[in-house]
């Protein structure tokens, strides 16, 4: 991609460390960015790839090793250095003062005006032509919590131009993205780069890589493990080198009749959250024995309450949850796991497990009052840990031992302890509420391979979910959430995350007409 | 009813101001060190300690305008303690505050013993701040309002003052949005390449002057002595105005004034003995709205998101 002339060096790193009290999160990291180039850096999580940005942008100090910045060496004390220099980051959780107006935010910190009063005239009016400029429309005096996620991205990347950034680092730029918006991003990158702002971006995703960057590091346990044209690697080569043996890819999923009556149904259901609103208004959808219905949707738009609803925490104002026949709406929670309903829920630390409680625990927790478990009044110690134990080998769970603090696993072992509990159960019907977030390649692998073990022993299963690969690689069926209600079905094989994404917005054109 | 109407004159209105200025310039200060993202439960404690120095110091001297700054310096060094405790040392934010409220009861009863040789009430001052009482020309001529606002002594002018200059500080200043920011979104703020601990440091500090102004005011304009346990709870009362008020300047002033008036109220209704009932049940009526106000307003008022959310940077992790 771009024509390739002299090629100018604007930042380097040679040998940057830096130590954390336990862990070593960069180490020896050399990389050179040039002028006008989109550069990837592709790792797991925790492979170190904030880390080093945060290094490069003055918010850690390196513990070794020196950064230069146009051939000269250079040592950020603080961000404001690092901006001063014609650095812009736009962190994966937006920096963005909720309540601020979007004039305030963006000018935040290099305020115009004289003495310490703030010129509101002066700001509002260059912010409205470095968004002209760089044609990212954005609506300067509305408040930042009123804009959609896509919007609030522009205005981070308006804030790093304000500053004068010619180098931008975008922090997995479009994890909390749609479809539409990913595209509108990828058009507002390629832009930059033509006015030869320097942009590296942060991913673990590999599409991400082989749609926009020229170059990409790939960064594994804190190291650089490889450096490649982007244009000369394919996707497979990209994930060996980021897990450092095979990865399957693609979902391997079998063909399956799904017949008969479906095992849960939801009629009209409406639930009102905190607030008051109609969080679900009037949803319906229902589950087959051995199929997997996904849930497409922004978030935000029902989906903690359809979960909430469907495991008891949340009342229903009016409508039906239905299953198998019977309506369990008015069943508590232990009553329906009793029936076999069992869920994997969307925040593991909050609702899944008790991190300080041992993992055997954890285990059984929910179930810890039953047979097996129970001895009198006392519980049956021997048989808990026994059980965990065989859960630990079966789900392939990573930890020192079943008596460890369930805190104390890694994310990724931390939910397979979850879904070893809950599959364990034997269900009838499963709800899986997120979960992969925040997971590395190999887990999530591991995590798809047993949801689909699951539909083939024909349980009804409920995905809910934010990532769209995820939904599209797994569902039997693709419903979109929007404002509380299914407004549109799908078969994932008839359609596309585009036209997904379409109705995920509620059918209208995404971020730039609203702005 | 004749009764009651017989107390709703000027008079009462005047002693609502007074009574409200301390519970003012305690929750503005509240309400800036808030805003910066530092719960502060303290003020309480650093208006004894800004009376006691105040007294101390008038005392000494003989010039209550002296007394009047060692008040306000003296709480905002005596604040230092929870932003140092808070800020720097991470400490929970209630946790640092009930100490700083009873090591002030020590700090205070320990220098009566070594100065005057007892607890209790200092020697009274040669001149209080209320000599100074001025109307100001013209506008104190105003019916009702006039002799309310207008012709009153320096501390009350001062609060008047210093709420409007706390409304521009965060509106329209660059410090103030930096604040704001502190006590919002802190990662946010540093990111840009702002102290958030300086912002926070700030913030605690100037709450700690207006705090230890209050206590000034308590001690040499409302009265002529220190006498320990003055603050009687305004402290608190005054966090309770800052949350009716929303954190905001306006509404923090505005929440002072009816917690001052209930107070105003039932001093009449105790003095004048209006009603047939047992005139001690009034001293009650202050502390029962504030706990009516509060249990009202809360709800509707949104704390800034990181109140009391300690900021760290270099976490460990990836």
């Amino acid at each position: 991609m771009g024509a390739k002339k002299e090629k100018r060096v604007v930042l380097e790193t040679k040998h940057v460390k830096k130590q954390f009290p336990k862990v070593l999160a960069n180490d020896d990291i050399n990389m050179v960015l040039y002028e006008g180039e989109i550069l990837s850096l592709l790792g797991e999580n925790g492979a170190g790839k904030s880390t080093l940005m945060n290094v490069l942008y003055g918010l850690y100090k390196p513990t070794s090793g020196e950064i230069l910045l146009e051939g000269e060496q250079v040592e950020f004390s603080s961000p404001k250095d690092a901006i001063r220099k014609g650095l812009g980051m736009v962190h994966q959780h937006f920096m963005l003062v909720d309540n601020l107006t979007v004039t305030e935010n963006i000018i935040l910190g290099s305020e115009p005006g004289k003495y310490d009063f703030i010129d509101y005239k002066t700001a509002r009016k260059e912010v409205v032509s470095i968004s002209e400029k760089y044609h990212l429309h954005v609506d300067p005096d509305e408040i930042i919590e009123n804009l959609s996620v896509g919007v609030q991205q522009r205005v981070e990347i308006l804030k790093a131009l304000y500053r004068k950034a010619r180098i931008l680092i975008l922090d997995e730029p479009t994890a909390v993205l749609t479809p539409q918006e990913v595209d509108e991003l990828f058009e507002v990158v390629g832009r930059l780069r033509e006015d030869g702002v320097s942009i590296i971006i942060i991913t673990h995703k590999l599409e991400e890589v082989k749609a926009i960057s020229d170059r990409v590091y790939i960064l594994k346990r804190g190291k650089i493990v490889g450096e490649r044209e982007t244009s000369q690697v394919t996707k497979e080569d990209l994930a060996n080198l980021m897990v450092g043996r095979e990865v399957v890819l693609t979902v391997h999923k079998d063909e399956k009749e799904v017949s008969g009556e479906p095992i849960l149904q939801l009629e009209d259901v409406v639930v009102r959250n905190q607030k008051g609103i109609n969080a679900l208004d009037g949803l319906s959808l229902d589950v087959r024995p051995g199929e997997i219905v996904g849930i497409a949707g922004v978030d935000g738009n029902g989906q903690s309450e359809l979960e909430e609803a469907l495991v008891g925490l949340l009342k229903l104002e009016s409508g039906r949850i239905l299953y198998k026949g019977e309506d369990i709406a008015v069943l508590d929670t232990k009553q329906r796991r009793g029936k076999g309903v069992a869920s994997v829920p969307a925040d593991r630390q909050k609702y899944g497990l008790v991190l300080p409680m041992k993992v055997s625990e954890n285990m059984v927790l929910g179930f810890h009052d039953e047979k097996p478990f129970v001895k009198g009044i006392n519980l049956a110690l021997e048989t808990i840990k026994t059980h965990s134990e065989k859960l630990v080998e079966e789900y392939d769970i990573r930890t020192p031992g079943v008596e460890v603090p369930a805190g104390n696993l890694s994310g990724g072992n931390q939910q397979k302890v979850i879904l070893a509990r809950e599959l364990s159960s034997d269900p009838d019907f499963l709800l899986v509420a997120q979960p992969t977030r925040g997971l590395d390649v190999g887990a999530i692998e591991y995590i798809h391979s047993q949801i689909l073990k699951m539909r083939d022993k024909n349980v009804g299963i409920l995905l809910i979910s934010l990532e769209l690969e995820e939904i599209f690689s797994l569902s039997d069926r693709i419903l979109v959430l929007y404002e509380g209600k299914i407004v549109k079905e799908f078969i994932p094989e008839n359609t596309s995350d585009k036209e997904v994404g379409f109705y995920m917005t509620g059918g209208k054109k995404t971020a730039e007409e609203r702005a | 009813m004749s009764g009651i109407a017989s107390i709703l004159n000027t008079d009462l209105l005047v002693a609502t101001i007074r009574l409200s200025t301390p519970i003012t310039l305690a929750a503005i200060g509240a309400t800036i060190c808030e805003r910066s993202g530092i719960v502060n439960i303290a003020m309480e404690g650093i208006m004894i300690i800004g009376a006691f120095f105040a007294a101390v110091a008038a005392l000494f001297t003989g010039n209550p305008w002296i007394g009047l700054l060692a008040g306000v310096v003296a709480g905002g060094i005596f604040s230092l303690i929870h932003a140092v405790a808070t800020i720097t040392f991470h400490l929970d934010h209630v946790v640092s505050g009930a100490v700083m409220n009873i090591l002030s009861f020590g700090i205070v009863r320990y220098l009566m013993v070594m100065i005057f040789g007892h607890p209790g009430t200092t020697d009274a001052i040669p001149v209080g701040l209320k000599a100074y009482q001025f109307a100001i020309p013209g506008l104190s001529k105003i019916p009702v309002l006039g002799p309310v606002f207008f012709n009153q002594t320096p501390i009350v002018y001062m609060s008047f003052v210093l709420v409007v200059l706390t409304l521009i500080f965060l509106k329209k200043t660059k410090t103030g949005l930096h604040l704001r920011a502190a006590g919002e979104h802190p990662l946010a703020l540093e990111t840009i390449g702002v102290s958030v601990y300086k912002m926070r440091y700030l913030g605690v500090f100037v709450s700690g002057l207006l705090s230890g102004l209050a206590g000034a005011y308590l001690s040499i304009e409302n009265s002529v002595s220190f006498t320990e346990g003055m603050a009687n709870g305004r402290g608190f009362i005054a966090l309770a105005a800052m949350i009716s008020g929303g954190w905001t300047a306006i509404g923090s002033f505005v929440a002072a004034l009816f917690f001052g008036f209930a107070d105003a109220f039932q001093v009449r209704m105790q003095v004048f003995k209006v009603l047939n009932i047992p005139s001690e049940i009034f001293i009650i009526f202050p502390y029962v709205a504030t706990v009516l106000a509060v249990a009202g307003l809360v709800k509707k008022s949104r704390p800034p998101k990181a109140d009391g959310v300690d900021f760290m940077i270099e976490k460990e992790g990836a």
